[in-house]
């Protein structure tokens, strides 16, 4: 053991900056009388997102990956626009820019739809990040301009071909795959800086717990967006799907796609899906992650100058 | 044989890809937002010390290769094999040339140095990140170069040249990194 791994890893300076934002994000939303409010972190469904592992307790179910489903029943329930710092737990996650444990900002506007949401990020991110450049792509327009390919009508060939070039990659990949890898490793690190990125109309099979749309060539796109700052991506916001039959079925979509992959089965969360047969209010809803905020902030290179105790040393 | 996971992939990890023995060297997680992720990972092979780099998703898993790295002092070469004790168990191997090539210039008898096994036959032999040895031919220094700023050619016992300060004279014994393969100081008595 390295006689210096007792010690957090980040400075006093890291320290503050987290306490600052923290404050910061209070009175922004204060401000705007959205509510604060708390969620289990342990409960008894994990997602059946094929992308997202949650760490499995014995026992009790899982610690969660996100605050979503439980927001989402409050949303049904009856309370307004509601805010939460959570702390988050994803399997396997490690890395330069990413820990099992990590901490979201997660808020849901009621009666808000994706355009006014995006703004509202951007009114939060401009002094935060001290940015006053916003720049607003559609996925296709900017993953076609950095990589020459439109992720929906390029063939898997094309895409394959095109990733190759990056990388050896394991052999057949799928189209969602290879546009993966593109976007992680060809567009992302070329989008500017200096600047906030939007990019929005994800493709429909990327939609998640997004609503679905038709894009000007009559290609399904998700209501989905990202923000980019400083080469790092930060936030992910969605118009919610409100259509509990709509959920059903994405639900059993990703139990089967979990089982063509080998991955373990997740149980669809009953309580969600009741709360969405109950009636959730439109909103549009949208996770930020608040380490890697914390490191634009400070220009940190690695995840672990923010954290206190990275799971290494945890 | 066990397997490891892109999870416990991590610097140092011994493991087998297309039927070599290869050591990560780095492992980098690649997630786009919500997306599927991989590990890009650089691997050292072992058997030809080439650098690989592969791409895996994550969760997918290598085989375990049946490496470990020993402490065995360097005894003496017949010309053909190199010959290692175990200075604990006083077990001998043998490594052929191709395992000792990138130590060669390095090895002093009685030195002890890191040999991988692979499968219980030796892969690879490095050398300590330090050695002493003689200078066995060099240049006389020029009268008055104290700070040894020029540096001069010499040949070492071990048939290896490096760069040393114009003061340090013939017959002297040097310390060397052998990573870098640079003088470092003259060795103390």
């Amino acid at each position: 053991m390295p006689h210096n791994s007792w010690r957090p890893t980040a400075s006093a300076q890291a320290l503050k900056a987290r306490a600052l934002l923290y404050s910061d994000i209070r009175n922004f939303f204060a401000q705007r009388q959205v509510l604060e409010v708390d969620t289990p972190f342990l409960a008894h469904y994990g997602v059946s997102d094929i992308h997202i592992q949650c760490i499995h307790v014995p026992g009790y179910g899982f610690l969660q990956s996100s605050p979503e489903y439980h927001m989402k029943r409050m949303l049904a329930h009856g309370v307004e626009s509601i805010y939460q710092i959570a702390r988050v737990f994803r399997d396997g996650e490690q890395g330069q820019r990413h820990n099992p444990e990590f901490t979201l900002l997660e808020w849901y506007r009621l009666g808000m739809a994706l355009p006014e949401l995006i703004q509202e990020c951007v009114d939060l991110l401009k002094p935060i990040l001290q940015l006053e450049q916003v720049a607003h792509y559609s996925f296709r327009r900017v993953f076609q301009q950095h990589t020459g390919l439109d992720p929906m009508r390029a063939s898997v060939a094309e895409l394959e071909a095109r990733a190759q070039g990056t990388t050896q990659l394991p052999a057949n990949l799928t189209r969602g795959e290879l546009v993966d890898w593109l976007m992680a490793t060809v567009v992302e690190p070329a989008l500017p800086h200096d600047q906030i990125t939007v990019i929005d109309r994800f493709p429909g099979w990327a939609a998640a717990l997004a609503q679905h749309t038709q894009d000007d060539d009559g290609e399904t796109v998700a209501l989905r967006f990202e923000i980019y700052a400083k080469g790092m991506e930060l936030a992910n916001g969605y118009q919610e799907l409100t259509d509990a039959q709509e959920q059903a079925a994405r639900f059993a979509q990703d139990q089967q796609t979990r089982k063509n992959n080998g991955l373990p089965p997740r149980e669809a969360d009953h309580w969600l899906l009741a709360a969405l047969e109950h009636g959730l209010p439109f909103c549009s809803g949208v996770a930020m992650g608040l380490d890697r905020l914390l490191m634009c902030q400070l220009g940190a290179k690695h995840i672990n100058e923010v954290i206190s105790f990275p799971f290494d040393r945890a | 044989m066990a397997s490891y996971s892109t999870n416990e992939f991590k610097s140092g990890l011994k493991v087998m890809l297309d039927g070599d023995p290869c050591a990560i060297v780095e492992n980098e997680f690649v997630k786009p937002g919500k997306g599927q992720a991989f590990n890009r990972v650089r691997l050292r092979n072992l058997r030809t010390g080439r650098i690989w780099e592969r791409t895996f998703k994550s969760g997918e898993s290598l085989e375990a290769a049946d490496v470990i790295d020993v402490d065995m002092q360097y005894l003496y070469t017949d010309g053909e094999f190199w010959h290692f004790m175990n200075p604990e168990t006083y077990d001998q191997l043998a490594a052929d040339e191709n395992a000792v090539k990138d130590a060669i210039l390095w090895l002093k008898e009685e030195d002890v140095c890191t040999v991988t096994l692979y499968n219980g036959a030796p892969l690879i032999v490095t050398p300590p990140n330090f050695v002493e040895l003689e200078i066995v031919e060099t240049d006389p220094g020029l009268k008055g170069d104290t700070a040894g700023t020029g540096g001069k050619p010499a040949k070492l016992a071990t048939g290896a040249t490096v760069r040393i300060p114009l003061f340090v004279q013939q017959g002297e014994v040097i310390r060397v990194d052998t990573r870098t393969g640079e003088y470092v100081a003259r060795a103390n008595g």
